[in-house]
């Protein structure tokens, strides 16, 4: 580098500037900006501040406030559902309401919850922050993507008030049943679910351009990729997955929308409905679950690898150890998102598309449990030897690996052609995906909020509060979801609104049914107690330090906590090491952040990073 | 500790429950019990990966917890013990996936002797089509469907005149002889399912799916609909009775062909034209 070229960038640093002469080897050097620093839009009313705002930190937690009151529905679902299984004796709810309660909790929970809270919520909020950026490169897109969120779910909950009702079709929404006679909201709530699926992804479109570029162009000097925090991995990665699986989404979308309202044949063969004869021809059923599921299996990585990488850092920082591994975990991350694309369909080996293919996606879709299990292997070797606090972020970290560790092993049976066959359309399923993309996402949701909400509030969630939150959350999940794999191995189908007595299932299942809704009921009860701790603590809560936990990334690094609009006061930060130098030999504190200067630490052996 | 020791716990019970619930698969009825093989098999393996994964876990946390005086051991990497956790991995993986392949392989080959039963699934409800004297089952078109011709069957299609028509939700199949069953809907997905035969696909409108089984001990099954087809999607059961020879012979002989009900039907509107003319 040469001294010629600071002054022409405005973001030339103040120890560049004072640095001796260039024959000698600078050891705090960082490569020369290559862009000017960002300018930024400065609100100047109500309306531009608090409701259009366009800083990232802001539209991150309306993202996230937006995706959990969205999410509470979905539990309130859930329990309605749970308490017709165990109780159906009490009349409690007609078949048609059922199966629409059942398609919305899914929808919803998948979608409208944990895409938009992990992309949405935690993307907003830390990229720019993790990355050394002032903002998101587009700001003005970015308030728009969320606003485009918000008439989704909008349109989303409108469907609850048409005639017919929301749709019934399950949240997979196969065809033909999701636009025939014969499924509940087959002619109103079906088109409001597509309508509002289609915004949901053209304002996911507007955010994640906003995601992947900003992670490209506005990283601060000296943060390589290869020194980015697993979060940011992750939540990149997922947002890459999204722009390539939400397009065969929308299109999936739009073609069901015409054959509902103009009478194309996309979806829908010659078939009879209920005694009548429809005017649909020679179209392809299977084609819309191919599409669905193309954009269906990356889905569950679009949530899978931000909590990969965020309980990746929460791990790190609170066992004060570097993350093992970090090249392959970044590896990993990046080799499951390519692979997501080459798995859809163990999603329909019983579909009956050509069975060939299940030799294809058994050996494709094992093949993605190798890099997965690194992931696991590397996150319980950074516990090794650690300095391991159980703090709240710790507690559901670990939460997490239990509950992934559960889930991910039976993908392995379902993933298995063979052994899918008995298992498929069983509550196995139903407990698979809900341990593995629902209990364990979400306990790492949990551990995130507990860990930044002092980077948004400047205060810290209330800690008794907190662990009885994380027992009865993570124990009665796990009293949930584990013995209704059992269930699906008797043969109890899902989406049974009722099961009646039948012959081959013993009645102790019902049994097991009455049990599991009761910690259902209790499980969703001790949420109100987060949201309790949520939002009482943003008044009451504990002032919190500056960098509470003592972590290395530069989010904990700006000059103000919580960080002001365009997060770095004048001079944006440089980095000079990964986010891992934790109990680094040598060094005075157990950890270095990414912005301190090896000038600094000089009796520190750090390995290069 | 109470962490580490629940980790502990949770793993011990799940190991319990899994060996002494009394939750567990019914007595597989057909040749099929080889799926039942596999799942041992993964669970065998899965199951020592999730005990060593938890104990390991319960084991740091015990053991590795806060001290301030403590520092953590500062080790990146470890290039040759990740590529050993990799290879073991794929290993493992292999010894699930090729005796899942060798499987899939027999359930989607059918044996050629395999004896041909059609069902019918419509919303809500099952019936079946046995191929008669000759066989084989006569072609069908949706266009064909009315009340004289519930199946669709072709007309002019000489296979379909002998065709057994069961228009009932019960099924019976001959003890150990090899059946496929060729699965058509009329309106939307539905799959045929019971859950001591362990086989299962989905119907799909236009296409005609299938898969075999051999029937392997007397009984009397539910049959469920497995894919979601609509409000009445819980309530679309059916029945399978597995016969000896003697039994099924009896049942079969009850079954009216094509032919006759054809003759019938067509023998009840000239009864209803004479009325109508009187």
């Amino acid at each position: 580098m040469s001294d010629e070229n600071d002054h022409k960038l405005e973001a030339k640093s103040d120890y560049v500037a004072d640095a001796p002469s260039v024959s000698t080897p600078d050891i705090d050097a960082v490569p020369e900006a290559e862009l000017p620093d960002q300018e930024l839009y400065h609100s100047h009313s109500w309306w531009t501040t608090y409701v259009f705002s366009q800083d990232a930190k802001y539209i991150g937690i309306q993202y996230a406030l937006t995706a959990i009151g969205t999410g509470l529905l979905g539990l309130v679902l859930s329990w309605l559902m749970r308490i017709q299984l165990a109780f159906p004796g009490l009349g409690w709810l007609e078949p048609s309401s059922y199966y629409q309660f059942v398609t919305m909790h899914g929808m919803i929970m998948v979608v409208y919850l944990l895409t938009a809270l992990f992309l949405g919520g935690f993307g907003n909020l830390l990229i720019p922050l993790m990355c050394g950026a002032r903002d998101m490169a587009f700001p003005y897109v970015n308030m728009l993507s969320y606003w485009a969120f918000v008439v989704a779910v909008l349109v989303l909950l409108a469907s609850f008030f048409v005639p017919g009702g929301p749709t019934g079709a399950g949240w997979t929404l196969y065809p033909p049943q999701a636009i025939t006679a014969g499924t509940p909201g087959y002619n109103g709530g079906i088109i409001l679910m597509l309508i509002s699926l289609i915004l949901f992804v053209a304002g996911f479109t507007m955010g994640g351009l906003n995601y992947i570029i900003t992670v490209l162009q506005l990283r601060a000097r000296g943060m390589t990729l290869m020194r980015m925090p697993l979060t940011i991995w992750g939540i990149f990665t997922a947002t890459v997955l999204a722009m390539f699986a939400f397009p065969a989404l929308l299109v999936g979308c739009l073609m069901m929308t015409l054959d509902s309202l103009l009478g194309t044949s996309f979806f829908m063969p010659a078939m009879v409905s209920l005694g009548e004869t429809l005017t649909h021809e020679g179209g392809s059923p299977i084609l819309f679950q191919h599409l669905f599921w193309f954009f269906g299996h990356p889905e569950v990585y679009i949530v899978a690898l931000p909590a990969f990488g965020i309980v990746s850092d929460l791990l790190s920082v609170h066992s004060r150890k570097t993350i093992f591994g970090y090249r392959m975990m970044v590896w990993a991350i990046v080799g499951i998102g390519a692979l997501s694309f080459f798995v859809w369909a163990h999603h329909m080996y019983v579909s009956g598309m050509n069975p060939w293919f299940g030799f294809f996606f058994a050996t494709t879709t094992l093949i993605i449990a190798v890099p997965t299990a690194i992931k696991v292997y590397n996150w319980i070797l950074t516990l090794w030897r650690g300095n391991i606090q159980l703090s709240l972020p710790m507690l559901f970290s670990l939460g997490f690996i239990v509950t992934f560790l559960n889930g991910g092993l039976t993908g392995l049976f379902l993933g298995n052609v063979t052994v899918d066959v008995p298992l498929s359309d069983t509550y196995f399923v139903v407990a698979h995906f809900h341990m593995v993309m629902g209990i364990a996402p979400i306990l790492v949701i949990f551990g995130a909020i507990y860990h930044w909400y002092p980077l948004i509030t400047g205060r810290m969630m209330d800690e008794t509060l907190g662990k009885i939150h994380f027992w009865i959350t993570f124990l009665g999940s796990y009293a949930i979801y584990f013995p209704m794999h059992y269930q699906g191995f008797v043969g109890v189908p899902r989406r049974y609104f009722e099961i009646y007595d039948s012959p081959y299932i013993d009645t102790s299942t019902l049994l097991l049914n009455k049990f599991i809704t009761i910690a259902v009921l209790i499980v969703g009860a001790a949420q109100l107690l987060f949201l309790y701790n949520l939002f009482a603590s943003a008044r009451l809560g504990k002032k919190s330090e500056k960098n509470p936990w003592k972590a290395n990334s530069l989010e904990w690094q700006t000059p103000q906590m919580p960080p002001e609009h365009g997060n770095w006061g004048k001079e944006l930060p440089k980095v000079y090491r990964w986010p891992y130098d934790f109990s680094v030999p040598g060094a005075k504190e157990d950890y270095i952040p990414q912005n301190q200067p090896p000038s600094e630490i000089i009796g520190a052996k750090v390995e290069k990073t | 500790m109470i962490v580490a020791l629940s980790i502990f716990l949770i793993t011990i019970g799940s190991i319990a429950f899994h060996f002494w619930s009394p939750w567990w698969w019914t007595e597989v009825a057909s040749n099929w019990g080889n799926m039942d093989d596999t799942i041992l098999l993964t669970f065998w393996i899965t199951g020592a990966v999730f005990v060593a994964i938890c104990f390991f876990v319960a084991y740091c946390v015990w053991k590795f917890s806060y001290k301030k005086e403590r520092r953590a051991e500062y080790k990146p990497e470890d290039k040759k013990l990740e590529s050993r956790l990799t290879w073991a991995t794929a290993i493992g993986v292999a010894a699930l996936l090729a005796p899942g392949l060798v499987v899939w392989n027999q359930y989607v080959t059918v044996p050629e002797n395999a004896y041909k039963v059609e069902v019918f699934a419509y919303q809500w409800g099952w019936k079946y089509r046995l191929p008669g004297k000759d066989n084989i089952l006569g072609k069908t078109d949706i266009k064909y469907i009315n009340d004289d011709n519930p199946f669709g069957l072709i007309l002019e299609d000489p296979n379909g005149k002998d065709d057994l028509l069961v228009d009932a939700d019960e099924l019976h199949v001959l003890k150990d002889r090899p059946v496929k069953f060729e699965l058509r809907t009329i309106d939307v997905l539905h799959n045929f399912y019971v859950p001591q035969f362990r086989g299962k696909m989905d119907m799909v409108p236009g296409i005609i799916t299938y898969y075999w089984l051999t029937p392997t001990r007397v009984g009397d099954f539910e049959v469920l609909c497995a894919e979601y087809c609509g409000t009445g999607h819980y309530a679309m059961r059916g029945r399978v009775i597995v016969d000896e020879e003697k039994d099924y012979k009896k049942w079969e002989a009850k079954q009216i062909t094509f032919e006759k009900m054809l003759a019938k039907s067509q023998n009840n509107d000239n009864l209803q034209l004479v009325k109508k003319d009187k």
